[in-house]
């Protein structure tokens, strides 16, 4: 097994793992208290509004507001860690189609950094509103997209039996 | 005549068969995930006609109900608009997780059987380890679509009913299986000097195979793209207005300026439309840049005229780019292209099926084979 394909099974099984162990501890503990804040806060607020209290109305609404950026977040965190591990398992099984092993190891790093990086980036915008999060969520980002590039340029030039 | 009907080729079939034979567990992990992503696929093409728009109407309905119910002061109408809303939520986050969740389990099948050369564990246990995992693959998402109809009736548990408990134990029984897999990766990494292992999968170069790799790298690249664009240039400006939207709503129902409560509320529904379709068109090119790639790795079972292999995954990737392009437009074209929207993710349905009906026709020749040499040594 070649040192990328290595890295890219047994990174992308780790981040696979990594999501999951997030998600079960984002379901116990954050998602319903969330989901359930998200709802009651809305509705307190127009029930608020509804009784002519605009002071109470707009409190809930700013409640609304910080569950709905938070929750949006932590899903999506879950959900990109976990889609990112299985496009690395499966470019790991593919990887030696094409490339050279000293681009081989280059593409699948860029792509394992910018797996791990982008959502952890997107994960502490919820604990830090300050540009260094939304930094590093673009920087993973980036590097997810330029590995992703080269291998889609180096597949669709391989060679083919047939 | 097809790839495999000459003598020659079916020699390299009996050996690149070998791990492909009649009920092998390779085979019914694969031709079980692709009937589990076409089944996700049909019932999210169903969702989408039938189902989808009709219920963001009613939530808009039920949205509108309760901000007028504030215009009027009767705060106990909001808090029923607000069950209503609830309700309807509930609907469709269950049809969306019965659509999700077969399409996932389809994509891990696939994986599963990719990697069973590695699994380190006896035929007959793999083979009763994939029945478990397409047992509860099967399990879960029905459970989780009749949550909705059959709530907690007969159940034995306060919160959870029994379509809840089915949707767990389909769950329990996924997990179970793609352990138990992992556990005889590991046990064949452990193996002291183990050989070095060919597959016929990996080793493909067909291409086919090729198209669906590099066309759906492209697809995920492009999903990227978008989803990047998307995070710059709209997902902040939509988070505010979605907060400035209800303010004014709430603002206004205080007033009880009817006319700004209803324009407020048309654009928080165009807010929540232009959301979701970017959402969607995200989503769906990188699941089916996935798609792609996991069936190219089967194109050597594929038992179809190499020119009909292209073809198909050429149909395939045109479907797959035709409904994301297709449900962005939505905002500008409306309907007509949610419906070509729907005609792509057929095209991706058909290609599936003919992909399908191959692999059965390539494992049809291994039973044939199989039992012409059963009938030779009996």
């Amino acid at each position: 097994m070649s040192s990328a394909r290595r890295l890219l099974i047994i990174g992308g099984i780790g981040l696979a793992l990594l999501g999951m162990i997030y998600g079960v501890w984002y379901a116990v503990f954050a998602e319903h208290q969330e989901l359930d804040g998200m709802g009651k806060s809305l509705a307190t607020s127009f029930s608020a509004t509804a009784k002519r209290d605009s002071l109470a109305a707009g409190e809930a609404l700013k409640e609304y507001k910080e569950l709905k950026y938070a929750y949006d977040r932590h899903v999506d965190v879950h959900g990109h860690w976990i889609g990112l591990a299985m496009i690395l398992i499966v470019l790991g099984l593919a990887i030696d189609r094409a490339f050279d092993e000293r681009v081989q190891m280059l593409l699948a790093a860029g792509l394992m950094a910018g797996s791990l990086l982008f959502p952890l980036g997107v994960l502490m915008q919820t604990l830090n509103n300050g540009p260094g999060p939304r930094a590093l969520a673009v920087a993973g980002s980036a590097l997810v997209i330029v590995s992703l590039a080269g291998m889609t340029l180096g597949f669709a030039r391989a060679r083919t039996g047939d | 005549m097809t790839d495999i009907q000459s003598t020659s080729n079916a020699r390299s079939i009996s050996a690149a068969g070998a791990g492909f034979a009649a009920m092998s567990a390779r085979r019914l992990l694969a031709l079980g995930g692709i009937g589990l992503i076409l089944v996700g696929m049909l019932v999210g093409d169903l969702f989408a006609v039938f189902v989808l728009h009709q219920n963001a109407a009613k939530v808009g309905e039920s949205l509108s109900g309760a901000a007028h119910a504030a215009v009027s002061g009767d705060a106990n109408a909001v808090a029923r608009s607000f069950k209503a809303v609830g309700s309807f939520l509930e609907n469709r986050g269950t049809k969306v997780d019965t659509h999700v969740h077969m399409i996932a389990f389809g994509y891990l099948a696939l994986m599963l059987a990719i990697v069973q050369p590695w699994v380190a564990l006896s035929e007959g246990t793999r083979k009763k380890v994939a029945w478990t995992f397409l047992i509860g693959s099967w399990l879960l998402p029905v459970g989780v679509f009749l949550i909705h109809y059959v709530g907690l009736a007969y159940s034995p548990l306060e919160a959870i009913g029994w379509a809840s408990i089915c949707a767990d134990f389909g769950g329990t029984l996924v997990v179970a299986a793609t352990l138990l897999y992992l556990l005889g990766i590991a046990r064949h990494l452990r193996q002291p000097g183990r050989a070095q292992m060919e597959d016929s999968l990996l080793k493909d170069r067909s291409s086919a195979g090729r198209i669906l790799l590099a066309g759906g790298l492209a697809l995920v690249l492009l999903g990227f793209f978008h989803g990047a664009y998307y995070a710059g240039a709209d997902l902040y400006r939509h988070e505010a207005l979605d907060y400035a939207l209800l303010s004014e709503m709430s603002i206004a129902a205080t007033a009880k300026n009817a006319a700004v409560v209803d324009a407020a509320l048309g654009e928080y529904g165009q807010l929540a439309g232009e959301k979701a379709v970017h959402i969607a068109a995200h989503a769906h090119s990188i699941e089916f840049g996935l798609l792609a790639i996991l069936v190219g790795f089967f194109q050597p079972y594929v038992s179809l005229r190499h020119s009909w292999k292209r073809n198909w995954a050429w149909a395939l990737l045109l479907g797959s780019l035709g409904l994301p392009v297709f449900v962005l437009l939505e905002l500008k074209l409306g309907l007509v292209a949610g419906g070509i929207a729907d005609v792509c993710g057929l095209l991706v349905i058909v290609a599936l099926v003919a992909m399908w009906i191959g692999i059965v026709r390539y494992t049809g020749e291994l039973d044939a084979m199989a039992l012409l040499e059963e009938g030779k040594s009996g």
